[in-house]
């Protein structure tokens, strides 16, 4: 008998009131309505674990990294309590054989009902042998594994779009897992590494309402990656009134003014980070004094310097704008920028409904 | 093949051969084979990185100021090393002096990773290897916290609370569904604790999964993020404002009580969870302080870090020792240059990669990165779907790097063996007192269980430092010294046309170097060494073998299928694969001299 998560806490002595009290949190966290919160206690009382299998590519391992940072839910009780995490070659016991055996039984005995999590990607060069666990190419492996599984989790930015290793000239022919996996559903968690309060808040969803979250047509989940970091940031209101990071370490910056100037690309990239934040709510990389680089974004790599201002924001309307991503810093005066961010507020609420179908049209690569 | 003699070591491949695919509880990819005689004693062994993303060729002709973001994304685990390395590296090639109060919050982020580092090593890749999960479930909780309390004050140890958590194990275990635990070596005759110990380390491996992330704190909090956090060329990102308007937009008296906690928290865990358990878990385990060796009696390799005086990297300004011993010779500390073209070398002759002359070796700066992945004629399997490869031809995609021709092991115990050495209080005493508690003899350093302990012993170290290099900074403040970055030679047009440098640091896992070459404000040429390169190199044009390779060599196995004696000493080093990238075009000629390993 495989005992509930509901059970599982009850065990721990945590009260039936406290783990009410957690559903809701889960639903908060989740950005869903309170009302959601009997259906999240409903689903952890009555189901088994699902099993996880989660692979690694060509990959740097911050995905694992960050994961293990979530803090509601912890990392240890996803893993012991939420999850059956099956297969991770970053912390599982076996080795070799006995790690391969695992992943055979687990693919047989939950054909169809276990989650293929993937960290970073395959690469399709020298016969896909730049990446070749157990002596063969990760991409057959990761093919084999995605056949049977219910849905798929494209962690970070390797598995979703290439990342680092896919950045011109692509040297392996690195490319993101859809490129490879066409016939499943895939949820794109993009970031380098995400945010690990939205990788948890992803799987749990997952296992809660046994069904993918609400995707854009990008495949990420709409609660966590329809705004942009610019949207939210708590600098906002020094960027539109035109108070600017000017120089490193210079006044402005030490009262935390907008960092625009040296190069933010908060406008164009769309994540959690100015909300969820990062290491449970810690700061973000804009609360810490440096632009954003756009971490979540396909091919931030090759989008220009990181210190390069965006460019191509025209004089009326940041917010038609902002996915157009100036490849080259030069052109925008000071003047014109503190003109454009004066008028901004007062176009922000006209424009926004025609940005948003604007935006989502002009992603689709 | 014949019996091939080097370094003090007979290699023997006549006997059974036992692959290890994916070593697992590592960072990237790894692969082991190794040769068993007739009483399963290792007699070969063939260390082979089994992955390649070509960062270097990636980063010619992008912004010097931009390299940190890219290099950064070599590690995941290890993050913001390469990072730091990479702006000390355009620093150097620039010549931008950094603000004190920069180089002092970057050896506070620095020494913040190694003790996160290490402590999720011992506890989530290496504990296992000691600690028997299966064993914990008929431990008694009352004698459990008989145990724990005779090694430590730390208040979690009631018996109440292990007998919970023994209740949560088992409640796991009887799930059926074992996650991560799954097919793991239980009862295997090579685990040695009592159940009681067993019960305490599991207790504390879940402990040690909730308190790491709180470490890291500290890097978020002057980094923005982790992993991952933020870097910058010429001081780091944080404004220092603890005054005036807008302090809440800097870091203010707030962030820096926040991070005063975490570091207080830290020592704590380290000194009171961490270094108990260590020396608890080796006293069971003390034959392996005869096991697992390798180069670490031999050659070690340290580049020094955590320089005390901002932009002054020089041995007496680092606080961790930096020289180099070859042929155990204690008595004599060789200075290390990393621009002397005669000192760092590396060579392909069993890597997959192409030289004109694979007999020699090149310096970074005038290194040639081919790939040229071909496989022995030994080699048994198909090109893509490999049995056992032939370790007499190219069988790995990471290079051997050699310092005067001599492969070297790096990393902790490398650092502490040079400190030891030295006679440097910091590193001897500690040693000296894990010797006299285990009651083994100095030779036993040089091993699986000294290289494992001198990681411990190295965390608490950097705890350490992280409150003396804190303590620094608000001396700083209190002077009125709020500077953060200099911004002289931000702009490229103050740069010269031609320009190159070097950057290192010891990382977590050893020696780590960067060489840059700048041409017209653009990367003409960027290249990594790193710690895993030392370690897992194949072999040399010499046949001279690598660390892991000899560490692994004359090991008996108990059961040769399951392999966890290999895990034992391989995880004893901290493998970190993701590194073993070098570069080449997609056609595989050579478009660059650049390489990543």
């Amino acid at each position: 008998m495989t005992e509930t998560f509901y059970e599982v806490m009850r065990r721990q002595g945590i009260t039936r009131r406290s783990y009410v009290k957690f559903c809701s949190l889960t639903a908060a966290s989740l950005g869903l309505s309170p009302a959601f919160a009997p259906t999240i206690a409903h689903a952890l009382e009555t189901k088994p674990r699902t099993p996880v299998l989660w692979l690694h590519g060509l990959e740097c391992t911050c995905c694992t990294e960050s994961f293990i940072r979530s803090a509601h839910p912890l990392a240890k009780d996803v893993i012991l309590s939420m999850i059956s995490l099956d297969y991770d070659d970053t912390i599982m016991a076996a080795a070799g054989h006995q790690a391969e055996a695992a992943l055979e039984q687990v693919m047989k005995e939950y054909k169809g009902n276990y989650i293929l999590a993937v960290e970073g990607n395959p690469p399709l060069g020298e016969d896909g042998m730049f990446c070749m666990p157990g002596g063969k190419p990760f991409v057959d492996k990761l093919k084999h594994v995605a056949k049977d599984a219910k849905a798929v989790i494209a962690w970070g930015s390797c598995a979703s779009w290439g990342c680092v290793q896919a950045a011109k000239p692509n040297p392996t022919t690195a490319v993101p897992i859809n490129k490879v996996i066409t016939d499943k559903p895939i949820i794109k968690v993009p970031g380098c590494p995400p945010i690990a309060e939205v990788m948890t808040a992803v799987v749990t969803y997952v296992a809660t309402f046994d069904r993918i979250p609400e995707l854009d047509r990008q495949g990420r989940p709409k609660m966590f990656y329809s705004q942009r970091v610019h949207d939210k940031c708590y600098r906002r209101p020094h960027f539109d009134a035109g108070q600017f990071v000017e120089k490193w370490d210079d006044e402005g910056a030490k009262v935390g003014y907008c960092l625009y100037k040296m190069g933010c690309k908060g406008p164009t990239t769309y994540n959690a980070c100015s909300t969820t934040r990062w290491n449970e709510g810690t700061s973000f990389p804009i609360g810490s004094g440096h632009g954003c680089i756009g971490c979540s974004e396909d091919g931030f790599w090759d989008k220009g310097s990181f210190y390069d201002r965006l460019t191509n924001i025209t004089q009326f309307g940041v917010e038609a704008n902002a996915d157009k991503v100036g490849l080259v810093a030069a052109g925008v005066t000071g003047a014109a920028v503190v003109a454009h961010a004066a008028v901004t507020a007062i176009r922000r609420a006209s424009d926004r409904n025609k940005t948003r179908a604007d935006t989502a049209d002009r992603v689709e690569r | 093949m014949a019996v091939i003699e080097t370094q003090g070591f007979k290699l023997d491949n006549s006997g059974r051969r036992v692959v290890v695919d994916p070593i697992t509880r590592i960072e990237g990819h790894l692969r082991i084979e190794v040769n068993l005689d007739d009483k399963n004693v290792i007699r070969n062994a063939v260390s082979t990185g089994t992955m390649w993303r070509g960062l270097e060729v990636i980063l010619k002709g992008r912004d010097p100021r931009d390299a940190w973001a890219f290099v950064e994304r070599i590690c995941g685990v290890c993050t913001g090393v390469h990072a730091l390395v990479s702006v000390r590296a355009v620093e150097d090639a620039l010549k931008i002096k950094i603000p004190d109060n920069a180089n002092i919050i970057r050896n506070l982020m620095h020494a913040t990773l190694f003790a996160q580092d290490h402590l999720v090593h011992f506890y989530h890749l290496h504990a296992l290897d000691w600690v028997d999960v299966v064993s914990a479930l008929s431990a008694d909780p009352k004698k459990t916290s008989e145990l724990a309390q005779s090694i430590s004050s730390w208040p979690m140890s009631s018996p109440g609370y292990f007998r919970d958590l023994q209740s949560r194990l088992k409640k796991f275990v009887d799930s059926g569904q074992l996650g991560p635990f799954r097919n793991g070596y239980w009862g295997h005759p090579g685990y040695k604790l009592p159940a009681e110990a067993n019960l305490m380390a599991v207790a504390h491996y879940l402990e040690a999964l909730d308190f790491q992330k709180e470490i890291v704190k500290i890097q978020t909090i002057f980094g923005g993020k982790n992993p991952h956090p933020n870097w910058l060329v010429g001081g780091v990102p944080c404004s220092i404002n603890v005054d005036g308007t807008g302090a809440v937009g800097a870091i203010n008296m707030e962030r820096l009580n926040m991070v005063s906690k975490i570091i207080d928290d830290t020592i704590a865990f380290i000194d009171n969870v961490y270094i108990p358990d260590l020396l608890a878990i080796a006293s069971f385990y003390k034959d392996w302080g005869a096991i697992g060796g390798g180069l670490s009696s031999q050659n070690l390799l340290s580049y020094g870090e955590f320089p005390d005086i901002a932009n002054d990297d020089s041995a007496k300004s680092l606080l961790m020792p930096r020289g180099a011993i070859v042929g155990g010779n204690l008595k004599e500390i060789l200075p290390v240059d990393l621009k002397d073209p005669e000192q760092i070398q590396e060579f392909v002759g069993h890597s997959w990669y192409k030289y004109a002359d694979e007999t020699k070796g090149l310096h970074p700066f005038d290194g040639v990165t081919e790939a040229n992945f071909v496989l022995g004629k030994g080699t048994k399997g198909t090109k893509t779907a490999i049995e056992s490869l032939d370790e007499s031809a190219k069988y790995s995609w990471v290079k051997s790097p050699r310092w005067r021709g001599n492969a070297m092991e790096v990393g902790p115990l490398a650092r502490y063996v040079i400190g030891y050495a030295m006679g440097n209080a910091e590193f001897k005493d500690p040693v000296d007192m894990v010797l006299k508690k285990l009651e083994v003899p100095l030779p036993a350093l040089f091993s699986t269980l000294g290289r494992t302990a001198a990681r411990g012993l190295e965390c608490s170290w950097a705890a350490h430092k992280m409150r003396y290099f804190f303590d620094k900074l608000m001396a700083n403040l209190k002077a009125g010294n709020l500077a953060t970055a200099n911004v002289d030679n931000w702009e490229p047009s103050t740069w010269p046309t031609l320009a190159q440098g070097a950057g290192f640091c010891e990382a977590p896992r050893g020696a780590l170097g960067h060489w840059i070459k700048i041409k017209d404000t653009k990367i003409d040429n960027y290249q990594c060494v790193v710690p895993t390169t030392w370690n897992a190199g194949p072999r040399d044009a010499k046949n001279q073998i690598g660390a892991y390779e000899a560490a692994l060599m004359n090991t008996a196995m108990a059961k040769p299928d399951e392999p966890l004696e290999i895990l034992r000493t391989i995880h004893s080093f901290d493998p970190c694969l993701a590194c073993a990238s070098h570069v080449m075009s997609p056609e595989g000629e050579e478009i660059t001299r650049v390489t990543v390993r």
